[in-house]
């Protein structure tokens, strides 16, 4: 046998955990600062950059895609070169990768600090930067493709159909879940309204968890944790099974992010389905894992690396367990919109991908320093007080969670709702700030974890080029007797990506289109009427504040949320909502009702409550947004936002974009009016505030109207 | 907009695609429990470079 010396790049690896180490610092730093603004909500001190709605996607970017992703890219790009037995397939490939892919994380912190947002979790990023994503993935996956292609490997393994199913699918569900019409080059709407938006939203982000949190992370599994354990993967027959039964059923279950709302209920019924019979799949791989160390249990005591992963596979059995337990409607019904949520989310982030990465890190830094660890002592204790953090995050924010959900639904005898909404939310101020010191103890052992590897890193001499010699391999193929099927498909990288692709789009296809080309999913109602200039103005500075952070805009049909803010909402009222604003969280109330019945506020009451909400409702914990008094709309984009909407479908009159600023400055003149004569309050009419009054006094106007007739048509 | 609806038919996709899928999967089972023990092992090794490459400059 011939054998060919082939030299695999660790230069490139080294480069990504650099990235994971400090992006993970940062993200979580992040997180903290914004857990304490809950305990503290003073702590932006009216800077609009430190607030909690611009700083919670920074969070939850940075922690997914700066964090996580470099994670990926680093094992990836140490795992791949040798399971292939082959460097990478090209060396700039791979520089302008990292280098671009650190460029976009610039960008995203930059812009989401500045409120430019698309306001769709998870995908927050401007069309621009939203572009630059996409030619990286390009890249990246013309390197990774390039790679597998030339490798000396007959068989791909198994680890690395999980890296391709994550190319195709992360392309997929970016691209999709991105498409928008720009205005200008720091603004755009998404080309969806309402329900199709919110279907299209969380079939991206479910997926987003599913392709980007656990599919890459998975194959990562599967290289790393045979190799720390120094013992074969339990079961390949499982592995098999569990990688193909996990993407098709995983790109189902989007809709269980949307129980109980305005989302046709054959698609929420889907979701449930689907994401039950996940359990299998997730499970297949959790048990896999684990007992890939049947046997070796004994190192797991010894070797802190096995402790890292083991904790995070079980973390992700449980998460993967708890995650169909939430996809049950009565289970949804009293955890949704609570901290419940937060908890079920830091198991799969702090628990399987936190602890997955820095065992990968503790493993792969000695060995391309060709060192020991520097102390073992130190990992040690990151392992203990990063296991503590998880349970004092966790913990509080289960029980706050099901505190919040008690307390919402809760009425007294006389048949009235026990609490006020900032009754339930004051309550839970204990909860939060237990959550901070679980989040503190988790972020001190990622202090000690950067040093700890500094200083081994400091001790070691570093292997840029790890050169092997490798069996060339036999340019024709020999098929053994009985070869067929799935076979051949492990050796064609190719033909491997497109029944992948195949597998996720069917779901994915299945899922949207009815309810974009079957007029009945969405029952139109004739008293839902486009936003004026003025509230879509307000509307953006909704978005670009984040209020879709901490508050919803979807009534579910209960007997509580009724009580609490009126009638249920309905698919029909957000038909030109681009983007949707239903949010996933209720830190503070509902908003669909706000502009109608007992909810509705004078103009003045927002003016104040937005410029010191303790002042009005004491003990509140919402920031305050002075800035939107100061601050002036740029009025010069009033007719261009017109006709975007217009391009969008939203049927104002033709050559109203020349009219519009007219009919703002009229209504906006209207408010200051009310104000002045209110509260004696002076404020421009071009002014923020008051775009954003006019929003909010606007939400459930509609369907108050169409309530109205209704009962007028019954007299 | 709604084109959907105006396809003769249209719910046979939906049944069609069931079939096949169920296929793949009853067919992926069966595959996967008829594999072939020797070949298994030395792809679950793949990992831990049993095929030993030799290190030149560790």
């Amino acid at each position: 046998m011939d054998y060919v010396k082939v030299s695999y790049d660790n230069k490139i690896v080294k480069q990504f955990a650099l990235a994971t180490v400090f992006w993970g610092i940062i993200g979580m730093t992040v997180g903290l600062w914004i857990a304490l603004e809950l305990v503290f909500p003073q702590l932006n001190m009216g800077v609009p950059q430190l607030s909690f709605g611009r700083d919670r996607p920074i969070h939850t970017n940075a922690v997914i895609f700066a964090f996580v992703g470099n994670g990926i890219f680093m094992g990836v790009y140490y795992s791949l070169q040798r399971l292939c037995k082959a460097p990478m397939f090209s060396k700039f490939l791979s520089n302008l990768h990292f280098w671009s892919w650190q460029l976009i994380i610039v960008l995203a912190a930059l812009s989401l600090s500045m409120g430019i947002t698309t306001g769709k979790e998870y995908a927050e990023l401007e069309w621009p930067i939203d572009i630059l994503i996409t030619l990286v993935w390009v890249v990246f996956g013309i390197n990774m493709m390039g790679t597998i292609i030339k490798r000396r490997e007959r068989h791909i393994y198994v680890g690395i159909w999980f890296y391709i199913a994550t190319l195709v699918t992360v392309a997929m569900l970016h691209i999709v879940n991105s498409l928008e019409l720009p205005v200008s080059l720091f603004k755009s709407y998404s080309i969806y309204a309402g329900v199709q938006d919110a279907l299209v939203q969380w079939w991206y982000g479910h997926n987003a968890v599913a392709f980007f949190l656990t599919t890459p992370y998975l194959g990562l599994m599967y290289y790393f944790l045979p190799k720390a354990a120094n013992r074969p993967v339990y079961s390949y027959k499982l592995s098999i099974v569990h990688f193909w039964t996990l993407i098709f059923l995983y790109i189902w279950a989007g809709p269980h992010h949307l129980l109980y709302t305005a989302l046709p209920h054959w698609a929420q019924t889907l979701g449930t389905v689907f994401s039950i019979m996940l359990i299998a799949p997730s499970w297949g791989g959790m048990v896999n894992g684990l007992l890939t160390l049947r046997g070796a249990w004994d190192k797991v005591r010894e070797d802190v690396v096995l402790k890292f992963m083991v904790v995070a596979v079980t973390a992700y059995g449980m998460s993967t367990f708890e995650g169909p337990m939430l996809s049950l409607k009565n289970v949804n019904a009293i955890g949704h919109f609570t901290d419940w949520i937060v908890a079920h989310v830091h198991i799969g982030a702090l628990g399987w991908n936190g602890f997955l990465t820095f065992g990968i890190l503790y493993w792969l830094i000695p060995k391309m320093w060709r060192t020991t660890l520097y102390s073992k002592s130190a990992a040690n204790f990151h392992f203990w007080i990063g296991t503590l953090g998880i349970l004092v995050y966790a913990v509080p924010m289960y029980w706050g969670g099901f505190t919040q959900a008690l307390m919402w639904k809760d009425f007294n005898a006389e048949g009235q709702l026990s609490y006020t909404f900032l009754e339930t939310s004051t309550q839970l101020k204990g909860m939060y700030a237990l959550r901070s010191i679980g989040g503190t103890l988790y972020l001190i052992g990622v202090f000690m974890m950067a040093w700890n590897l500094w200083k081994t890193a400091a001790q070691g001499s570093f292997l840029a080029e790890e050169e092997v010699e490798v069996p060339e391999m036999p340019r024709t193929y020999n098929k053994p007797k009985g070869e067929f099927w799935h076979r051949p498909l492990e050796r064609r990288p190719i033909q491997f990506m497109i029944v992948a692709l195949i597998m996720v789009i069917i779901g994915g296809v299945i899922e949207l289109v009815p309810t974009f080309l079957i007029k009945s999913n969405i029952p139109t109602i004739s008293s839902v009427q486009p936003y004026t200039p003025l509230e879509l103005q307000g509307r953006d500075i909704y978005v670009r504040e984040g209020c879709y952070t901490c508050h919803s805009q979807m009534v579910r049909p209960f007997r509580s949320e009724v009580v609490r803010y009126g009638e249920y909402s309905k698919a029909g009222e957000f038909v030109y909502d681009h983007p949707f604003q239903w949010g996933s969280k209720r830190t503070g109330p509902d908003l669909a009702r706000e502009g109608v019945g007992h909810l509705k506020k004078t103009d003045a009451w927002h003016y104040m409550h937005m410029l010191d909400p303790r002042q009005v409702s004491s003990g509140s914990i919402m920031p305050a947004y002075p800035w939107l008094h100061d601050s002036e709309v740029n009025m010069d984009m009033i007719p261009a936002k017109i006709r975007a909407m217009q391009k969008l479908g939203v049927p104002y009159p033709e050559g109203y974009d020349q009219i519009a600023t007219e009919d703002y400055l009229k209504q906006a003149d209207g408010i200051v009016a009310n104000m002045k004569a209110d509260k004696e309050i002076e404020s421009p009419n071009t002014a923020e505030i008051v775009a954003l009054i006019a929003y909010l006094q606007r939400l459930g106007v509609d369907i108050n109207t169409e309530t109205n007739l209704q009962n007028q048509a019954k007299k | 907009m709604h084109y959907l609806s105006d396809i003769d038919g249209v719910t046979i996709y939906p049944i069609i695609s069931l079939f096949i899928f169920f296929a793949f999967f009853i067919g992926l089972f069966y595959w996967v429990f008829k594999m072939d023990k020797s070949s298994i092992d030395e792809i679950r090794n793949i990992p831990l470079d049993n095929n030993n490459p030799n290190h030149l400059n560790q």
